[in-house]
């Protein structure tokens, strides 16, 4: 009581209002209200379910009458899994969702880690321009990159890298190059590099100098001092690198949208189109559901890693 | 490292950087193309310049991203500010980790999740109050996004502050208001101009939340264009995005000019009160762990 009196006075409750009034409003209110609706009935209507919670004429409360048929249908996939003929289209868009999410990562950091470590090993004064060129691509669209893509992949004489290789006589035809899951890769690396590189350069550039020198001067290989010292010192920001690219990657709808063309499922894309040509809002929001349980697992490694991440380069 | 090892390691940096800005450098190329071919220099003109400047839809989504973009920002200042100091300075007490959770989830929730669980609150009847999908609704869903970003760098600043500065201005006489403008604000300024450019960027940039909230009144420039790349490509959209190359990069140019000669003012300021020679500058005291020549560079 005396703590809650203290709290009260100090004027922290004042300034804590405002943004626990507005995390509850437009956070944790539409969270369960997802969780409501994942359990509602579609029907043809304003907003288009009907509500689990009934108010019976006579009754103070309303009654909670769940409609399960959206995560029984999941679940109807999950024990068809194997049958032959079975539609299992949104366990094929999770498959494919993170396949491509995990894929994206693995490039990600096999291109990122070396790039990251080379900036971080560069002369000082030139550290500060070599990360700003990483930054500057991430601040402009992310739309209008993706599109720079459509017309570098195009699968018509017309693409560009079509060109350069009917030009140079690789080729007799234009490669379908567009619209499937290798341009999706591509896109998904490209839009995704900066987020695994900036923390992986946050951590390597305070990497101890002198821990590799001792190792040089104990008789160590470079590759023994990679491997042994510097690989185990940056996990933190490999972690937290892999967990900013494959969390946004498993949800990403966009570029598969406008790079994969329609075969390549994901389960994104399977939200949305339930949410908007479907009109299926209670089976949007029990995928939604779905998403955050299989997603909690790399979120709670982010927020670990992530957190320590900032000075646990050194410990 | 060997001279072979540094070859290498040059080269890697080129072929990334390669990767990263060829794609770009062909969007910049072909938008001076006077013919209609995304992907063809048919002659030099500013034709979709001009086609650029007349487009009225273009425009008008502009000026509302724009619009939504720094409303967004400042909303956003403001409550992540607030929530960065209940988390750096109020402690533990019932609900502080729920709500640590709150601030920062958005930051790492797919947005097409946060985009679906808006729309409901949204089209709720009982929330009817709040207007229905529109402006407003894609106003706040920025907010609710660009503060998660903004509470973790203006965090981190607080914590790196010295409380020294607060509490030896309040034993002075300092009014707590006073106080908080006078030497905090000034302290965490930075942070402050950080996380309202970034989640101006964060605000113009965003298709998912927008393109969920919007109804017909309310194209945002992401929504439009996104619309257009399905409608057919027109070298309009590379002249838009030369644009928008153009102004970022000088704006990010400009911006990192004024830190770096921020901070050297501020390592002046310090080196000049603690009475050390330039030549006798030790990276123990250029380091300033306590952000000490903060208060010095903001007497």
């Amino acid at each position: 009581m005396k703590r809650a009196r203290c709290f009260l006075l100090r004027g922290h409750f004042w300034v804590g209002l405002l943004p626990w009034a507005w995390m509850l409003l437009f956070f944790a209110l539409p969270f369960a209200l997802i969780l409501k609706v994942s359990l509602s009935t579609p029907e043809l209507a304003v907003p288009p379910y009907v509500s689990p919670f009934v108010l019976e004429p006579g009754a103070a409360l309303p009654h909670f009458r769940p409609d399960l048929a959206s995560y029984r249908r999941l679940h109807d996939e999950l024990r068809a899994l194997g049958l032959a003929g079975a539609d299992l289209q949104y366990l094929a868009a999770w498959g494919g969702s993170l396949l491509l999410a995990a894929l994206t990562t693995l490039l990600c950091l096999v291109i990122g880690y070396p790039f990251a470590y080379h900036i971080a090993r560069s002369r000082e004064a030139a550290r500060n321009t070599l990360l700003m060129l990483v930054m500057l691509p991430f601040w402009t669209s992310f739309l209008l990159r993706v599109y720079a893509w459509m017309s570098l992949l195009d699968s018509s004489e017309l693409g560009l890298i079509n060109r350069l290789l009917l030009a140079a006589g690789l080729v007799d035809a234009p490669l379908q190059l567009l619209y499937n899951r290798g341009a999706v890769l591509v896109g998904m690396v490209y839009s995704y590099l900066p987020f695994m590189v900036l923390p992986l350069y946050a951590n390597l550039v305070k990497l101890d100098q002198r821990l590799l020198e001792a190792a040089a001067d104990l008789g160590a290989q470079p590759w023994m001092t990679f491997l042994r010292v510097t690989l185990p010192l940056s996990r933190r920001g490999i972690v937290a690198g892999a967990m900013l690219v494959f969390i946004p990657a498993v949800g990403e709808f966009v570029i598969p949208d406008l790079l994969g063309g329609g075969d390549v499922l994901m389960i994104g894309r399977k939200i949305w189109d339930d949410f908007g040509p479907n009109q299926d809002w209670p089976m949007a929001a029990a995928v939604a559901v779905t998403m955050v349980l299989v997603l909690i697992v790399p979120i709670a490694l982010l927020h670990r890693h992530g957190r320590a991440n900032g000075n646990g380069a050194q410990r | 490292m060997s001279a072979r090892a540094r070859a290498g390691a040059t080269a890697w940096l080129v072929v990334v950087y390669a990767f990263l800005y060829l794609p770009i450098l062909c969007l910049v190329v072909f938008s001076f193309t006077a013919g209609e071919i995304t992907t063809e220099l048919d002659g030099l003109s500013l034709r979709w310049y001009a086609e650029l400047l007349r487009d009225e839809e273009l425009i008008a989504a502009v000026l509302l991203s724009l619009r939504v973009g720094a409303f967004a920002a400042s909303a956003a200042v403001i409550v992540g500010s607030a929530a960065a100091f209940v988390l750096a300075r109020c402690g533990r007490y019932p609900g502080s980790a729920a709500f640590a959770g709150m601030t920062t989830a958005p930051m790492v929730m797919p947005e097409v999740v946060i985009g679906l669980s808006l729309v409901l609150l949204f089209t709720h009847p009982v929330f009817a109050f709040l207007g229905g999908r529109g402006v407003a609704a894609i106003w706040a869903a920025h907010t609710t996004l660009c503060t998660a970003y903004v509470t973790v760098l203006v965090q981190s600043r607080l914590r790196e502050m010295d409380r020294a500065l607060e509490e030896a201005a309040l034993d002075l006489g300092c009014a707590p208001l006073k106080v908080f403008f006078v030497i905090t604000v000034p302290v965490i300024a930075p942070a402050l101009v950080a996380g309202w450019l970034l989640a101006f960027t964060l605000s113009m940039d965003d298709f998912v939340l927008a393109a969920m909230l919007s109804d017909p009144g309310s194209t945002t420039l992401p929504v439009l264009v996104f619309a257009r790349l399905h409608h057919g490509l027109k070298p309009e959209i590379n002249a838009l995005a030369t644009v928008i190359v153009a102004v970022v990069s000088l704006a990010v140019v400009i911006a990192n000019r004024l830190m770096l000669s921020a901070q050297k003012k501020r390592m002046a300021a310090a080196r000049h009160a603690a009475g050390i020679s330039p030549a006798g500058r030790s990276a123990v005291t250029l380091r300033d762990p306590d952000n000490r020549s903060e208060w010095i560079a903001h007497p």
